[in-house]
């Protein structure tokens, strides 16, 4: 591959998937594109970028998008953000949303479906909280092999326990052979759809809450605002965004404020309070782990602590009843 | 620092346990298998347990049912660690008191995120 070539492909990347790629990434490119090439029958990447530029290399181009992805995911990732949608977001969403009863949260950067069901989880454990509220929960990615993995919901057990707390593992799960499937309950809440975060938003419609998380790492600043952006515009007034571990708004957009407090947790600016000081209240009093940074909320009793017992004799037959 | 007893009758897994469990920073001590780790449990007893299930004189399941009767028993963190990988297995361990269960092979991921979800780490 000539260095032109090399820059070509790094333009193309940019242009269709935003993913910048810097001058010493060359080996990135080599090792994830070569099996691309030889899929295609070319004898080099040389070969195949030459194939690119010719017109209708659609499915081509494609497959170099697809392999140039990174989809690595955990449930509960990071810990932190799970606990804060249980005790900021979902209190303020079950308050303000009393009357209209609907929310809708979108997993911007989906992947494999690990954020995806994790927030199901979420909701299925508030259940209780929720009679009669229509939720839905949007995971898009531009990936269609990491979809179809979501779609699937089977993981290995390697996934599973990167993140899975055993309770949940056992109520929200089935076994079957090395794999362990997602419970039909929590795949029924989520839906994958294909989708590429430069492309116009306005589709999707509103969302109450936005994981957009471990992307932007990927993009440029340019391409970060203007992404963060036009995410403000398909947010309710309250709406809440949460980031990856690594990423900010600080600097590239004004559309959303910091929840005060709350590290990595943004709520769309120029409207109501933010979290009242009850929310915050449940926070301290029922937060399943320790919080990971040093926020305000002091670590009580993990939640897995508690309903152990209960877990292992009765809920995963209930799960399941259906599908025997 | 806290202390995590590490439970197995493989020396090659306690070491590699011992080492990803050091390196969370916690003082570790090894027992091959329940009746040692029971007598040490009684000494000093620790603030998480790492146990294996299959053991010879006491395995996994007898231990945990002794060590939740002692006094001060039900202080530590129990966290099975076994190559049973099923849902049966799980849940026994956990209607006997374990806390968490991980599945062999393991990782430092797996563990780290273990203890975090245990609330051993902050
Ligand atoms: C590291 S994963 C993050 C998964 C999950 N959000 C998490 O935090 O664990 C990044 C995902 O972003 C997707 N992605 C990259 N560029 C994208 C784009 N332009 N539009 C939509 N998704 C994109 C990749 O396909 C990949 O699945």
């Amino acid at each position: 591959m000539t260095p032109d070539q090399f820059n070509f492909l790094r333009a193309f990347l940019k242009e269709h998937s935003g993913l910048v790629l810097g001058e010493d990434k060359r080996y990135l490119l080599d090792s994830r594109l070569n099996p691309v090439a030889k899929q295609f029958n070319h004898a080099s990447l040389s070969d195949m970028v030459v194939a690119l530029k010719r017109p209708g290399a659609q499915k081509l181009s494609d497959a170099i998008i697809e392999a140039m992805t990174i989809n690595e995911s955990f449930f509960f990732r990071d810990m932190t953000p799970f606990d804060n949608f249980r005790n900021i977001m979902l209190p303020h969403m079950l308050k303000e949303r009393a009357t209209s009863r609907k929310l809708r949260i979108w997993s911007a950067a989906a992947s494999t479906g690990q954020e995806g069901y994790s927030l199901a989880i979420e909701l299925l454990e508030q259940k209780s909280k929720m009679s009669g509220w229509r939720t839905e929960i949007l995971g898009t990615d531009l990936s269609t092999e990491a979809l179809a993995k979501a779609r699937a919901g089977a993981y290995t057990q390697f996934e599973v326990q990167r993140g899975m707390p055993s309770n949940l593992l056992m109520k929200y799960f089935k076994q079957q052979g090395a794999e362990w499937m997602v419970a039909p309950a929590v795949k029924s809440m989520v839906t994958y759809k294909p989708f590429n975060l430069l492309k116009e938003f306005r589709s999707l419609g509103q969302f109450d809450i936005v994981f957009c998380r471990n992307v932007l790492i990927y993009f440029d600043r340019e391409t970060k605002a203007d992404i963060l952006q036009r995410m403000a515009k398909q947010m309710a007034p309250d709406g809440y965004l949460v980031l990856g571990a690594a990423e900010t708004i600080i600097g590239l957009s004004d559309a959303y404020k910091m929840v005060p407090g709350v590290r990595g947790l943004y709520q769309r600016s120029a409207d109501k309070a933010a979290i009242p000081a009850k929310a915050k209240t449940t926070a301290a009093a029922s937060d399943r782990w320790k919080a990971k940074k040093a926020t305000a909320i002091p670590a009580v009793k993990p939640r897995t602590a508690r309903p152990l017992r209960a877990v292992a004799s009765s809920s995963r037959t209930n799960l399941f009843a259906k599908n025997r | 620092m806290s202390y995590c007893l590490i439970v197995d009758d493989s020396a090659v897994i306690r070491k590699v346990a011992r080492h990803i469990i050091e390196s969370l920073e916690f003082e570790t001590d090894e027992a091959a298998d329940g009746s040692i780790a029971l007598k040490k449990c009684r000494e000093n007893m620790p603030d998480a347990v790492l146990l294996d299930w299959n053991m010879p004189k006491m395995d996994g399941m007898a231990f945990i049912k002794a060590l939740r009767q002692e006094e001060n028993g039900k202080k530590p963190k129990v966290i099975f660690c076994t190559t049973e990988n099923d849902a049966k297995h799980i849940s026994q361990a956990i209607t006997a008191g374990a806390d968490e269960f991980v599945m062999k092979p393991f990782d430092k991921t797996i563990l780290e995120t273990k203890f975090q979800q245990v609330g051993l780490l902050d």
